[in-house]
């Protein structure tokens, strides 16, 4: 019973101080909004860079193309030794009359070329398409490849793929540092907000400690107490999150400059774990942030 | 039975100020101690260390048992459970009525809400507060709000008040009437020690009095006057 009163009083007592000292819940609250909805644009940013990123590290195509006159037994040993260099996320083999269908469909004017080739006058090869599951040992893996007997040539984009190389890492550590930077810039002024709104109480704390409170009875209805200012807070970028999201994939259609590339991260699950993942970090900055303060305030 | 034992006690601040030098004393179970002193004697760092507020450099102080010289900070709420502290300037919470302010004092030991409010009612009574239950500190007087203060401090029926000045901010005649609350809470047993200026106070009580001088104990008058002091 006695264990109940205690924790009844300090959710109580947390939800009062919440009321009684208005304004600087709302500080502190307001506090912890702007700051998550910094952080929530930067996730949402970061993510879908991120998943850009990947899209097109998954497109990057690597083109093998045979020698005119291999046969079928030769093809397979082909394909095995592409297969030895342990990068192989996806391989399809295309004979040059595929190669060459695709190229008539593609324009009218080479329609016509391709069909006036008669049989055996196909200039064009056969050739192997390769995604690699790893980009950045492309240029190693392809090196491999050229050295297969039977391959003629190996083509990738290679200065392309490697600036995109390049780009990819930096966006990637950027978005990551921008990330962690934020959450941690927000946890400092979340604490630090508090940390005034209690140094306002010091006088409290004092005369808890004076009747005998023992230090965790002082802090916990303050960890409470931020604990509540941390749902509050996280409830409008939380709404930003899911409603503007869904609003912004609508009003693009998916796709970012109108690239089928370039997709936006489908709205669900995607906005739940961004609203969890700011519920939390609200939470335990806004407990965090107390605690420290508090804490603060009983060492003597 | 010694309540209070103080032995050999130093106390040394970090900007190099000596406030309490061998200083050893002890007190009984019941007894009206005053604590007298210029400002700056180290009266009230000795009060501060009852209730460990300070701590000393050296030496021993045990309060009912506990070695208070040697208590962890966490630990010290077990100290404070049984003491009742009145300051010079109330330290009441201005946003809670007088029972809630009296009431907090017993909220910490989680009590049954019936328990909490015969105690602080008891109390009230004691110190002739009980009309004013529902007011806010700012609407009494300061001899009401140190009077509210006082029951706070005794409300968890401690062995020991210890009072810093506590008729410091309030007229000579107000202050007899706080003294008289005292008194009558001294005569239920308990043992009051009290820091004070006010040498009207200490004449006319006739208690027990301690002099401080530049850190040390000079004088311990079993019923003392103030008289031959200068101040």
């Amino acid at each position: 019973m006695k264990i109940f009163r205690r924790i009844n009083r300090n959710i109580r007592d947390a939800f009062k101080s919440v009321i009684r000292n208005f304004s600087l819940s709302i500080a502190s609250i307001s506090c912890i909004t702007i700051t998550l909805i910094v952080v929530a644009l930067s996730v949402v940013l970061s993510l879908n860079v991120e998943n850009f990123t990947e899209s097109i590290r998954k497109d990057v195509t690597v083109v093998i193309f045979l020698d005119n006159d291999v046969s079928k037994n030769e093809i397979e040993n082909i394909e095995k030794s592409i297969y030895k260099t342990n990068n192989v996320a996806e391989l399809t083999f295309k004979t040059k009359e595929q190669t060459a269908s695709e190229f008539g469909k593609e324009n009218p004017a080479f329609e016509s070329i391709v069909n006036s080739w008669k049989n055996g006058e196909n200039p064009l090869l056969d050739s192997f398409m390769l995604k690699v599951n790893n980009i950045e040992m492309i240029e190693d893996t392809v090196k491999e490849i050229k050295k297969i007997d039977g391959v003629n040539n190996v083509n990738y984009g290679e200065e392309i793929v490697r600036q995109l190389i390049v780009v990819f890492k930096v966006v990637e550590k950027a978005c990551l540092w921008a990330v962690v930077a934020l959450v941690l810039v927000t946890s400092f002024l979340i604490a630090n907000t508090i940390k005034l709104t209690i140094y306002s109480r010091k006088t409290e704390i004092e005369i808890m400690r004076l009747v005998g409170a023992s230090n965790t009875a002082i802090k916990m209805p303050f960890v409470i107490e931020g604990l509540f200012l941390g749902i509050i807070g996280s409830i409008i970028p939380i709404c930003l999150t899911i409603y503007g999201y869904v609003a912004l994939y609508n009003f693009f259609d998916g796709k970012m400059f109108a690239s089928p590339l370039a997709k936006l991260i489908p709205p669900s699950p995607f906005i739940y774990t961004t609203s969890l993942l700011l519920l939390v970090i609200g939470i335990l900055v806004g407990m965090f942030g107390s605690y420290r303060a508090v804490r603060k305030h009983l060492k003597i | 039975m010694d309540l209070i034992r103080v032995t050999d006690v130093q106390k040394t601040y970090k900007n190099g100020v000596v406030a309490l030098y061998d200083f050893s004393v002890t007190i009984s179970k019941g007894e009206f101690v005053f604590v007298i002193g210029a400002s700056g004697s180290g009266k009230s760092t000795f009060i501060k260390m009852l209730y460990r507020e300070e701590k000393p450099d050296k030496g021993e102080i045990f309060i009912g048992g506990i070695n208070v010289a040697k208590l962890k900070n966490r630990k010290v709420y077990k100290l404070r459970r049984k003491l009742g502290v009145v300051f010079q300037d109330f330290k009441l919470l201005p946003k809670l009525t007088v029972y809630e302010n009296v009431a907090y004092a017993l909220e910490v030991f989680a009590l049954d809400k019936k328990i909490i409010h015969n105690q602080v009612m008891k109390v009230l009574n004691l110190v002739g507060l009980k009309g004013k239950l529902r007011q806010y500190p700012d609407q009494l007087s300061g001899g009401e709000q140190q009077r509210v203060a006082i029951a706070r401090a005794i409300v968890n029926e401690p062995k020991i008040l210890i009072c810093d000045e506590p008729t410091g901010n309030l007229d000579p005649h107000t202050s007899m009437e706080i003294m008289k609350v005292l008194e009558e809470i001294n005569k239920l047993g308990t043992t009051i020690i009290m820091a004070t200026h006010d040498k009207e106070i200490v004449n006319k009580m006739k208690k027990r009095v301690i002099y401080i001088e530049e850190g040390k104990l000079i004088k311990d008058y079993e019923k003392g006057t103030y008289y031959d002091e200068n101040f």
